[in-house]
């Protein structure tokens, strides 16, 4: 079976900074990848590429063993690719619950009654439904970042591609967010979470990366990733868990 | 999908999801008779009355199609006068051709789809100013163009032929139900389109580009069918005009003054509302009739008036009122908190 996603040495820099070198990577159907890096590595812009709003200067991305690197987000949000924005990007004059409708309508293709009651079973689930009528411009930043989840999995997707949903969370939210994701690979969703929440990741993901300047500096299971010595080092030797005030 | 399966059958025994209100359905009746008592206006006035009146719903058509063009779909287009010309050329020539000026609005309407599609491929180009800067140059060449064809009467316009055999109060009449159904139909429109699927998408795209996209629309066919429908309710308003002033010039008719009024009363209106265009335009329509006398102090006072609009009332009039829309095109969801 081929890989769910798969990078094929892809590029990218702005200008001097560069955030994607030659990079290569998969994902197995149903994995659970977790991502972490210094600010600035270039997290974010892979998952740009990912989702198709960031164009690479080479190199390919492969879903489901299909070459989607010419594709549109939209295409390959349909195509089974669910992503979150770090800095969230709610539909302000709708309603919370109509910001998850239409990514059930439009990216998982739900119609009517099916549509609505995938929508309302997503707010449930991340615990939004009390907020369902309220209009996304007045959440506040927490909540916010509950609905790029939520609208994320309403497009029903295959990948779910997490950007540092944890970030600013009590711990008894990172608590709930991390049954939430467990449950979604449960049901064997592929999920790569970019966290500096480094204990969320530990408790979700099956493997874990470290990126930095564009490279992949380690790959494998996430405690051995953790005490790796370059990783360390990159974050100034306190472990990635110091990161976490400073990359939310 | 199982996890859409696991999701939604937990959510789906005690979520009970509404569009329509009561007080929506009954305002859907006061709507309806007062279309019924406009419609048998001609039996009951003067021609001067419906003959003005006329005026208003064509206001009412152009507004509806830009608050749909930028309300809803973010594009603040200062253009839309290249279909409202376009649309009342096209009648004055398919007239000339044999075809009854009457049957011809729709056409008109079609045609400025037509031509609205390759225009698009230029103006969505074009972001935020530059499109609208874009769309008015857009509109200025489209004059410029019909100007050198000598069979369209060159720089001087042309009037109207085909409607002679009629008698001038059946004529007055038949105009006047014609723009009261084409102001009609473009309420409807706005309201089924937005009440939709699409209307949804069209909101989203609104609100954040990048998102939508991300959510799995279609961001560029989303904005190519609202500027499709905008151009062809305006070519057919810009019929309707010319049905009513019986000849076109080529001046006024791709004025850009058209893009200051439909700015104008979906600004006082309640941008983004589809009430809005209803209530701006009959206060425009007011304030022509009670200024009228004033002369250039006329303008000044609806500048006057729009700035303070713009300034004080950024959701418009219609944003003042508290209650239910009368056009409702949300979701609300009610929750029966009962056992699971
Ligand atoms: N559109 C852009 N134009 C120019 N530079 C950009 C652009 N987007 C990102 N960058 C730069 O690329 C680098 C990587 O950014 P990116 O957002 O991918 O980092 P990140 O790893 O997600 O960081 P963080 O942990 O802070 O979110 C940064 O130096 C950023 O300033
Ligand atoms: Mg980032």
């Amino acid at each position: 079976m081929a890989p769910l996603l798969r990078l094929d040495g892809v590029a990218k820099s702005f200008g001097q900074v560069v955030v994607a070198r030659d990079l290569s990577l998969s994902v197995e159907p149903g994995e659970a990848l977790g991502i972490v890096g210094p600010n600035g590595a270039g997290k974010s812009s892979l998952f740009a590429m990912i989702s198709g709003d960031l164009r690479p200067d080479g190199g390919t991305v492969w879903l489901d063993g299909r070459d989607v690197t010419g594709a549109a987000p939209h295409a390959r949000t349909r195509a089974g690719i669910g992503r979150t924005f770090q800095v969230p990007r709610p539909f302000g004059h709708l309603t919370v619950f109509e910001n998850v409708l239409v990514c059930a309508h439009q990216g998982a293709g739900l119609r009517g009654r099916q549509a609505q009651a995938h929508a309302m079973g997503v707010l449930e689930r991340v615990g939004l439904a009390e907020l369902a009528n309220t209009p996304a411009g007045r959440l506040a930043l927490l909540q916010r970042k509950r609905l790029e989840v939520a609208r994320a999995v309403g497009t029903g997707p295959r990948l779910l591609l997490l950007d540092e949903v944890a970030g600013g969370l009590t711990e008894p939210e990172v608590a709930e967010l991390v049954a939430v994701v467990r449950e979604l690979h449960a049901g064997g969703l592929g999920v790569v979470w970019i966290e500096h929440v480094v204990h969320a990741l530990v408790k979700t993901v099956g493997r874990m990366i470290c990126l930095a300047g564009g490279d992949v500096v380690a790959d494998g299971e996430p405690l051995r990733v953790l005490a790796d010595q370059r990783v360390r080092e990159l974050y100034l030797g306190a472990g990635p868990e110091a990161g976490a005030e400073e990359g939310s | 999908m199982t996890i859409s399966h696991l999701l939604s059958a937990r959510a789906a025994r005690n979520v009970h999801v509404v569009r329509a209100t009561r007080s929506a359905k009954l305002s859907a009746v006061v709507l309806a008779a007062a279309a019924a008592v406009l419609a048998a206006l001609p039996f009951l006035v003067f021609s001067t009355v419906t003959d003005t009146l006329i005026n208003l719903f064509v206001l009412i058509a152009l507004a509806s199609m830009w608050n749909l063009l930028a309300g809803f779909g973010g594009l603040v287009s200062v253009g839309q006068q290249a279909y409202i010309g376009i649309g009342a050329y096209s009648l004055v020539a398919l007239a000339d051709l044999g075809v009854q000026p009457y049957l011809a609005v729709p056409l008109a309407a079609l045609t400025c789809a037509v031509f609205a599609l390759p225009t698009s491929w230029l103006a969505f180009r074009l972001r935020g100013d530059y499109f609208a800067v874009g769309t008015w140059v857009i509109a200025e060449v489209y004059r410029l163009l019909v100007v050198r064809v000598d069979s369209l009467g060159g720089a001087s316009g042309k009037s109207l032929s085909g409607l002679s055999g009629i008698d001038a109060t059946l004529r007055g009449a038949l105009t006047y139900w014609i723009a009261l159904a084409l102001a009609l139909a473009t309420i409807a429109g706005c309201y089924l389109l937005l009440r939709g699927r699409l209307g949804l998408s069209l909101m989203a795209v609104r609100d954040e580009e990048t998102a939508a996209a991300s959510a799995g629309i279609d961001v560029r066919r989303a904005k190519l069918l609202v500027y499709l429908v905008s151009a062809a309710g305006c070519g057919a308003a810009g019929g309707v005009i010319t049905l009513s002033s019986l000849s076109v010039n080529p001046d006024s008719i791709f004025s850009v003054q058209w893009s200051a009024y439909m700015i104008f009363i979906v600004v006082i209106g309640g941008i983004g509302f589809i009430e809005g265009p209803l209530i701006g335009a009959l206060i425009f329509f007011a304030l022509q009739q009670l200024l009228a006398d004033f002369g250039s102090w006329y303008l000044v006072l609806l500048g006057v008036v729009g700035i303070v609009a713009a300034l004080r009332l950024p959701r418009g009039l219609w944003g003042l009122v508290p209650g239910p829309s009368l056009f409702p095109i949300g979701y609300l969801v009610r929750r029966s908190d009962g056992p699971a």
